[in-house]
């Protein structure tokens, strides 16, 4: 079964609409960039996958049942900034989700692991932090890294927790091109080792075609110059990035078609 | 160079706060001389040999019937009001604050009370304290809490708000859930804010600590003020405020670096 079923999906903020009849079926594993220009909607597509907004109209489902409507340890997260904690070492960063992880009781009153789930927390992070290449600054507190370390380290944060389904809005948007290969290897090497399934939104086409096995293009099939916000995005071509050749030229027209299909359905409509 | 990025050296900088402490110290000499030389009975700008002599009886002497040094024993009953007071506004303050803070409902039903709770000016009720708590100290400690507790508790309700969405949310896809969110990235956060809020209202918090002794007590720095008052004793009040003011001073100054030393995370960013 797919992993993640969108259909039909239309979210609009009042009289604005910022997507229309989207349809998307991602399978378990997959790797899947998001482009597309700025407003149009990919933070809110992330934003219905983490349970943080729901839907205005249609299905979202997570193994074929509704998406939870609240973040939880299934799909982690990270964001372009802010998200690791300025009062925890870098350790302390990646050991908080296992310290969280909370069946045990002391992780449920006190959010903390004693002991030796304790010890054994910390090793994890150690070697996870090995792993991103953070080690040696893990006594660090966040503020004194370098923006690409911080994105490491959130990454890791995140990955450590072992989530179905990672989600990362931007992640390397504020860095320099030099980091962001060093970046792309780990992120697929951490992809390949913890076997995840990938949505990344990026403003760069070619680290889209570089790291997806998928990529999907947001953007508005109608424009109305005097109401701009009265058409919404949708995803206007989905392109398979692990096939080469004549298979590419037919998905591209497959995907072409589909988009008019869809084009002639919301007319209709 | 502009102006803005002109910095003193550090022998500059010392020199130059030094220097409204010394023009105030010798606008006073020159003032209380000449006042003195037209009347040597004067007793409101006293020479600093009569202060020198009044400092002496009140903080060196023991008082004959009760064995007591006036100055240290006011000085002791004072600041055990003003540290109960300040703990129990802290506690208060953080514990309603990070509530008010990051649980929508009791925002909803607090914030409201809070803020309006704040604006009652708390000398206006403080006959209302005295009926029902007595005349002894927790109507006194009350007056302060109530005083400033408001405060800190919107102070770290606020914090609390401008911590980043993304924060919050990031620790839930980490598995936290209402308690440990609190426990494990709220409340840390809030400790230097904390700090920050106690040293913002030590102001306050002297200020009710004051009024409540000049009006009912029987020790404490306000009471002291306020009974020599009466003899127009310039010589023992201006110790005393000067006293009181070092006192305040340095209990910032200690809450200061507490907060530097134990929070080294939160220094980073802030331009001073
Ligand atoms: N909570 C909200 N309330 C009202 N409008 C919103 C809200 N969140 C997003 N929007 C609107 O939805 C539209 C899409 O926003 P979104 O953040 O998803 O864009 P984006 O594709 O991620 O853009 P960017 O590439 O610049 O990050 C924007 O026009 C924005 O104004
Ligand atoms: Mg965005």
């Amino acid at each position: 079964m797919n992993i993640i079923s969108v259909r039909k999906l239309w979210k609009t903020y009042g009289e604005q609409v910022v997507l229309e009849n989207l349809n998307l079926e991602v399978k378990e594993h997959e790797f899947v960039t998001i482009v597309g220009a700025s407003g149009c909607g990919k933070t809110t597509f992330l934003r219905m996958l983490l349970g943080q907004e729901a839907p205005s109209r249609g299905e979202f489902l997570l193994d074929g049942r509704p998406l939870p409507n609240e973040p939880g340890p299934d799909r982690g997260i990270v964001f372009q900034r802010y998200s690791v904690f300025p009062h925890l070492t870098v350790l302390e960063n990646v050991m908080l989700g296992l310290e969280l992880d909370g069946r045990s009781p002391s992780a449920r009153l006190l959010g903390r692991a004693f002991g030796s789930r304790r010890r054994e927390a910390r090793e994890r992070a150690r070697a996870m932090l090995v792993e991103v290449g953070l080690d040696a600054a893990r006594d660090k507190y966040p503020s004194m890294l370098s923006g690409g370390m911080q994105q490491r380290l959130s990454i890791a944060q995140s990955v450590i927790c072992n989530p179905r389904i990672l989600l990362l809005d931007e992640p390397f948007g504020a860095l320099d091109p030099g980091i962001s290969s060093d970046m792309h290897r780990l992120i697929l090497r951490l992809w390949e080792r913890h076997r995840m399934t990938i949505f990344m939104i990026t403003h760069d086409l070619r680290e889209g075609f570089e790291l997806g096995t998928r990529l999907l293009v947001f953007d508005k099939t109608r424009l109305d110059a005097q109401a701009p916000d009265a058409f919404g995005a949708t995803i206007t071509y989905d392109i398979p990035l692990n096939v080469k050749g004549n298979r590419l030229l037919q998905e591209l027209d497959a995907a072409t078609a589909r988009t008019e299909r869809f084009r002639e359905e919301v007319e209709l409509a | 160079m502009r102006l803005v990025n002109r910095k003193p050296g550090r022998m500059a900088a010392l020199s130059l706060g030094a220097l409204p402490f010394v023009l105030l110290l010798i606008a006073y000499l020159v003032a209380s001389g000449l006042r003195l030389a037209e009347n040597p009975d004067d007793k409101l700008m006293p020479s600093f040999a009569s202060i020198g002599a009044a400092i002496h009886q009140v903080a060196f002497t023991e008082n004959p019937r009760s064995g007591e040094i006036v100055l240290w024993s006011d000085t002791w009953a004072s600041l055990k009001r003003l540290g109960i007071a300040l703990g129990a506004s802290a506690l208060i303050g953080l514990c309603l604050g990070i509530l008010i803070g990051i649980v929508p409902y009791l925002r909803a039903a607090l914030a409201p009370f809070i803020t309006a709770l704040s604006m009652i000016p708390p000398l206006a009720i403080l006959p209302i304290l005295f009926i029902v708590f007595g005349l002894d100290e927790l109507s006194k400690v009350m007056l302060i809490v109530i005083g400033i507790a408001p405060f800190i508790v919107r102070d770290i309700a606020l914090r609390v708000g401008e911590l980043p969405a993304e924060q919050l949310i990031k620790a839930q896809t980490l598995g936290a859930g209402s308690w440990p969110l609190m426990l494990r990235v709220v409340l840390p956060q809030m400790w230097p804010r904390l700090i920050d809020a106690l040293r913002l209202s030590l102001g306050a918090a002297w200020l009710f600590l004051i009024a409540a002794e000049a009006i009912a007590s029987t020790d404490g720095l306000g009471y002291r003020i306020f009974l020599v008052r009466r003899y127009l004793s310039m010589d023992i009040i201006l110790p005393y405020v000067v006293w009181i003011t070092l006192l305040a001073f340095c209990m910032d100054y200690a809450l200061r670096l507490l907060s530097r030393r134990l929070f080294p995370w939160a220094e980073a960013g802030a331009r001073r």
